[in-house]
């Protein structure tokens, strides 16, 4: 597939990806490899802010941001993969569009200008945009009886504030979907993770992740996709029943699909065992 | 017979009376600052029901606008359900008068910040400070100092502990922070940030 045109992009990997959820970052820089997408990485790039700056201080979340805003190039989209970094990168982009003394303020302090129309998409939209046939002409191992329970996260299409944004939903069961992947409907895709409550108070989110991982297993999934690395790992770590069913980030299940070889050492990562799944996908095909 | 006249809710309250000055009631400013129109709400209470984690909070979201509409500052800014929201919008998706609920909390947990009074569930706030100690250190947060601070902080060692090691086990927790180069243009923007650090 080297006939393909290279695609370049500014890459925001975020906390989470650059440290606990490094297979979810490991297993997209391949997916994009393989596909002819360069994700470049910001240089510099520094913590979104994330919800303990906006609870705190709303400058302070906004500067965050900001920050890595003044140091993308202009000219080519800004890609984040966690949604909750998509989300406050958005919104201080609005922010900084709508009240320009504040962005001028930045700029002075930084010496380095704001681009106000640079976009901002998330990768499974770099997907959807320019990847549907790319992936189908790398498709290495099928997915076919794979069911799972399409799980994105409640950032990614749900804040109003962002709503006149790409609406997300339907795009992971899209892709997979083309890949052989079988979406199952009937269980709780919307339900929160418990997010940050997963640390402070877990036994709010315990009965919570239970109840998802129940409605998982009485559709019959195999295992549940995630957009979103938080998720993953609060699905996995607060889950306590005897059920354990494996949450993949949608990056892995991505690169595996596209032929990944390295995948055990994604996996051993995971706090639920998530090798059944490959077992059994490599039974049916 | 008197005509039920409608309430204002635009008008002076006493809750001003820290600046002496004519000024708007409790529910304008947070409608203000929220971007979001909370005198639609007409009590449905679709957000408490949708709400995942309505067992917890002492109030439930739609009361919580109630409360705001009757300018009952002191109640609102330190219940619990302001810091047990973690802002997945299920109310506002829900919410059939297009109120951004969630839009709603966060700047209630921003004038209660502000304001310095009594936080409703203290070892939350003191979560978000030690990710800001983080990143003021880092500029991105250090999930395993995180913890152990927060785990000092709140003195509850052993909490936890089993899925603690496990992450390690599994690496997930580096020992080493991962940090921004240019560190000082971070450690600059924590100047607004008016609580002193540890």
């Amino acid at each position: 597939m080297n006939d393909v045109r290279q695609l370049d992009f500014s890459y925001f990997p975020g906390c989470s990806l650059a440290t606990t959820a490094a297979e979810s970052n490991r297993s997209m820089m391949q997916a994009a490899r393989i596909l002819g997408l360069n994700l470049i990485e910001l240089e510099d790039w520094n913590c979104c802010g994330s919800s303990s700056a906006q609870t705190m201080c709303k400058n302070l979340s906004l500067a965050m941001a900001a920050r890595n805003l003044s140091l993308a190039p202009a000219g080519r989209p800004l890609v984040a993969m966690c949604p909750r970094c998509l989300h406050y990168l958005r919104s201080a982009q609005e922010c900084l569009k709508a009240e320009v003394e504040t962005r001028e303020a930045l700029e002075e302090k930084w010496r380095r200008p704001i681009t106000t129309d640079l976009e901002i998409i998330h990768f499974m939209e770099v997907l959807a945009r320019y990847g549907l046939d790319r992936l189908q002409a790398n498709a290495r191992r099928s997915l076919k009886g794979m069911r799972y329970v399409p799980y994105y996260g409640c950032t990614l299409f749900r804040p109003p504030r962002l709503a006149k944004e790409k609406y997300f939903q339907g795009e992971m069961e899209n892709i997979l979907g083309a890949l052989g992947a079988q979406a199952v409907p009937d269980a709780l895709s919307y339900r929160c993770c418990g997010s940050f409550l997963s640390a402070t108070d877990p036994e709010i989110v315990t009965p919570l992740v239970q109840e998802i991982i129940a409605s998982a297993a009485a559709a019959k999934a195999d295992c549940l996709v995630t957009a979103c690395a938080m998720c993953q790992l609060n699905l996995e770590m607060r889950n306590t029943s005897k059920a354990k069913i494996p949450i993949f980030h949608f990056s892995e299940i991505l690169a595996l699909a596209l032929g990944a070889e390295d995948y055990e050492e994604w996996f051993i990562r995971h706090l639920v065992d998530p090798r059944p799944v490959i077992r059994k996908l490599s039974r049916a095909a | 017979m008197s005509i039920a006249q409608p309430l204002r809710h635009d008008v002076v309250t006493p809750y001003l009376e820290k600046t002496g000055k004519p000024g708007l009631s409790l529910a304008a400013e947070v409608k203000e600052q929220s971007g979001t129109d909370l005198f639609r709400c007409y009590q449905c209470r679709s957000c408490g029901n949708g709400c995942p984690f309505v067992q917890a909070m002492d109030y439930t979201p739609n009361q919580v606008l109630r409360l705001v509409q009757f300018g009952m500052r002191r109640e609102v800014l330190s219940c619990k359900t302001i810091w047990i929201c973690v802002g997945c919008h299920t109310c506002s998706s829900q919410c059939p008068m297009s109120i951004d609920i969630a839009s709603v909390m966060d700047t209630l947990r921003l004038m209660a910040v502000e304001e310095g009074v009594a936080i409703g569930k203290p070892n939350i706030i003191d979560f978000h400070e030690e990710v800001l100690r983080s990143l003021e250190k880092y500029g991105r947060a250090h999930k395993l100092g995180i913890m152990l601070g927060y785990k000092r902080q709140t003195g509850r060692w052993l909490k936890d502990l089993d899925v603690g090691l496990k992450m390690l086990a599994k690496r997930k927790l580096d020992l080493i922070p991962s940090r921004v180069r240019d560190v000082k243009e971070i450690t600059e923007l924590f100047q607004c940030y008016w609580r002193e650090s540890a």
